[in-house]
């Protein structure tokens, strides 16, 4: 059987019918006067799952997160942890904490008395306060730095206190609201990949707001790509990166190609598109049935195309002209102006240090790509 | 900006410093006099000091001004500070900027309105004027200056602190006693000491509202001078300007001292970083 990317590892409970959410929000509306941040959405999250929320500003992902930790409460609708309505209760009675994009670190406090501060509250007493404090400092590697106020730290420092302090409690479920906007993009990488073992070692729940499309596809399970209040899919990174359900999110996740045309003809799991961009005609497989005369959208990755000088065998291939060049390093992308006007991306892996004659400004070359190279998109 | 000293910047830090400092030099020179004339100096000696202490009246203005001074500055804070909150965090309410402008008023409102309207006020309803009409015509016009004071720090409070301690256990009360108030404090505390020092030497509205057996010590200072000035006045003043003058200097050293020390451990910990 064929898979969308590679499976991580075996953990999928929004498969089983059987499995019960352990987060659901049912028709969750969110009004701030007459603007509406979240527009009647309904979604399910499992336990142990590393969920992410991912969409530009302003697309009310993190007022989805406030509503969980109980900072803002649904206009309608409600929302479920573990079978609980959440509905009236308070942010200090939720077993749930948070990990802000500011940090807010206590500034008055150390390092220990920061990460100490919700197990004082929670009236832990002092001895496994201290035990679970020192474990904690040992997680996020700062031992050294106890007696620290958070402005004698560095910023990777305060990322790495407030994601302690947020896990102190070990609560069943932990909200990260941009935990790595601040940090530089080497740290960044680096702090991804320390997040995913936390979450696999203390078997938490996290659910995290970004609008970084790397961070989410490295960490999560599975995500929710949202626009304007409302949920555009949801799925895992292959899911959504290989197959996007529309243009929004195809053209949100990644770079991509988008070719316009009509169905021609739909036969044996084949739609062949009337395409007036260049190609005589596109061909793509295809499950789903359409209506000839039907407007359909191709989308397809730039690295699923081929550039060749020699005109291909492949069905979809039009001309075109080298337009622009960039070389990234592990892979250099091309911008090609196809005979008919339309530019087309198209990346080519750099696998050898060095290619003889590659191809160079302004040759004419031929771009290409299989027909289950995308994904028609009727939307 | 050039740090060079010009003619032009001698002559004009002469002058400004002059026009300040002058007139106060002088009283404070004038209370080391001998002679009982404040005008002629006839030699140094601290006598009129030893005087000082020996004047029962002059004694006990001082401590009802104390007195009404540290009680009035400490409500005021408290009220201010609840004002500067209720400014800062509900920004929605109706009538809110009925709301801040009537807690900004009194900033420029004159003493002789603010102290004649508490005057019929009190006699209206027939309140005793004394040491508590005095001190609660401090509070009022005191705690908007609190609340200003407060209200700028609490502008570039993140708010989100408050939230954290919420979620982290605390109801709303414990958030801003464990979070929000240890944070503000430095602002609160120079509310603090601006309604202090208001109290302490204001005469005007204290004027309006004292009664029989409750003078302060601005209050008695004007009373004498009418009468003609001694270098016993000379002294008290200076006294109130030492008072005064320690305060600002230590606050100005603590506050240096924390910036400076805020720098280095900043500068330590991009390096490490």
């Amino acid at each position: 059987m064929k898979s969308l990317g590679n499976v991580r590892r075996s953990f999928a409970p929004w498969t089983d019918p059987k499995s019960v959410p352990y987060i659901r929000f049912e028709n969750v509306t969110k009004k701030f006067g007459d603007f509406t941040a979240v527009d009647n959405l309904s979604l399910d999250i499992f336990e142990r799952e590393f969920f992410s929320l991912l969409g530009p500003s302003g697309c009310g992902k993190t007022t989805l997160l406030r509503m969980l930790a109980g900072f803002e409460d649904p206009s309608e609708g409600d929302i479920f942890l573990d079978g609980q309505s959440l509905k009236g209760v308070a942010p200090h009675n939720r077993p749930v904490n948070m990990m802000f994009q500011s940090y807010a670190l206590f500034p008055h406090m150390s390092v220990e008395q920061n990460i100490a501060f919700g197990l004082k509250q929670a009236k832990m007493n002092k001895a496994e306060i201290e035990d679970r404090v020192q474990q904690m400092l040992k997680l996020v590697k700062l031992e050294k730095f106890a007696k620290r106020k958070p402005h004698q730290l560095s910023g990777g420092q305060r990322q790495r206190v407030a994601l302690a302090r947020s896990v102190a409690k070990r609560p069943k479920l932990l909200l990260l609201d941009e935990p790595l906007g601040a940090l530089d993009k080497k740290l960044r990488e680096e702090t991804q990949f320390e997040l995913m073992d936390l979450q696999q070692e203390l078997g938490l729940t996290f659910v995290i707001v970004t609008h970084d499309q790397d961070e989410a596809m490295t960490m999560s399970d599975r995500i929710a790509v949202m626009d304007a209040g409302v949920v555009k899919q949801i799925g895992t990174p292959a899911e959504i990166y290989e197959a996007p359900d529309s243009r929004y999110v195809a053209d949100f996740i990644g770079s991509v190609n988008i070719f316009e045309g009509k169905v021609k003809e739909n036969a044996n799991g084949l739609v062949k598109l009337d395409s007036p961009d260049g190609f005589s005609e596109i061909q793509a497989v295809e499950d789903r049935q359409f209506e000839t005369g039907q407007d359909l959208f191709l989308a397809i990755r730039p690295e699923k195309m081929n550039l060749t000088r020699e005109r291909p065998t492949e069905a979809n291939a039009a001309s075109g002209e080298v337009w622009e060049i960039a070389y990234m390093g592990d892979v250099t992308n091309y911008i090609v102006k196809l005979d008919g006007g339309k530019m087309v991306r198209a990346s080519v892996v750099n696998r050898k240090r060095s290619v003889e004659n590659p191809i160079g400004y302004d040759e004419v070359i031929w771009v290409s790509f299989e027909p289950d190279g995308g994904t028609l998109l009727d939307r | 900006m050039s740090g060079r000293w010009t003619w032009f910047n001698i002559t004009s830090v002469i002058f400004g410093m002059g026009f300040l400092y002058l007139p106060i030099v002088i009283l404070i020179v004038f209370s080391f006099n001998e002679s009982r004339l404040v005008t002629v100096w006839a030699g140094f000696s601290t006598k009129w000091y030893g005087e000082l202490f020996r004047n029962e009246a002059l004694l006990d203005a001082a401590w009802v001004t104390l007195r009404v001074a540290l009680l009035s500055a400490s409500i005021a804070t408290v009220l201010g500070t609840l004002a500067a909150l209720a400014l800062t965090r509900y920004t929605r309410f109706t009538g809110r900027t009925l709301f801040t402008g009537m807690v900004f008023a009194p900033l420029v409102m004159p003493d002789v309105i603010i102290g004649l309207s508490l005057l019929l006020l009190f006699v209206a309803i027939g309140f005793d004027r004394g040491f508590w009409t005095i001190t609660l015509a401090h509070i009022t016009f005191s705690m908007c200056f609190v609340a200003v004071v407060v209200q700028s720090r609490l502008v570039s409070f993140d708010e989100s602190l408050e939230e954290a301690a919420q979620d982290l256990g605390c109801t709303p009360f414990e958030a801003f006693y464990k979070v929000t108030l240890p944070v503000i404090l430095p602002a609160v505390v120079s509310g603090w000491m601006l309604a202090f020092t208001l109290s302490l030497d204001d005469l005007v509205i204290a004027s309006f509202n004292s009664g029989p057996g409750a003078t302060t010590l601005p209050m008695k200072i004007y009373s004498q001078v009418r009468l003609g000035v001694t270098p016993e006045i000379n002294a008290v003043c200076t006294i109130l300007i030492g008072i005064v003058a320690t305060g600002v200097l230590i606050a100005s050293i603590i506050g240096r001292r924390r910036d400076v020390q805020r720098k280095l451990d900043e500068q330590q910990a991009a390096q490490e970083g």
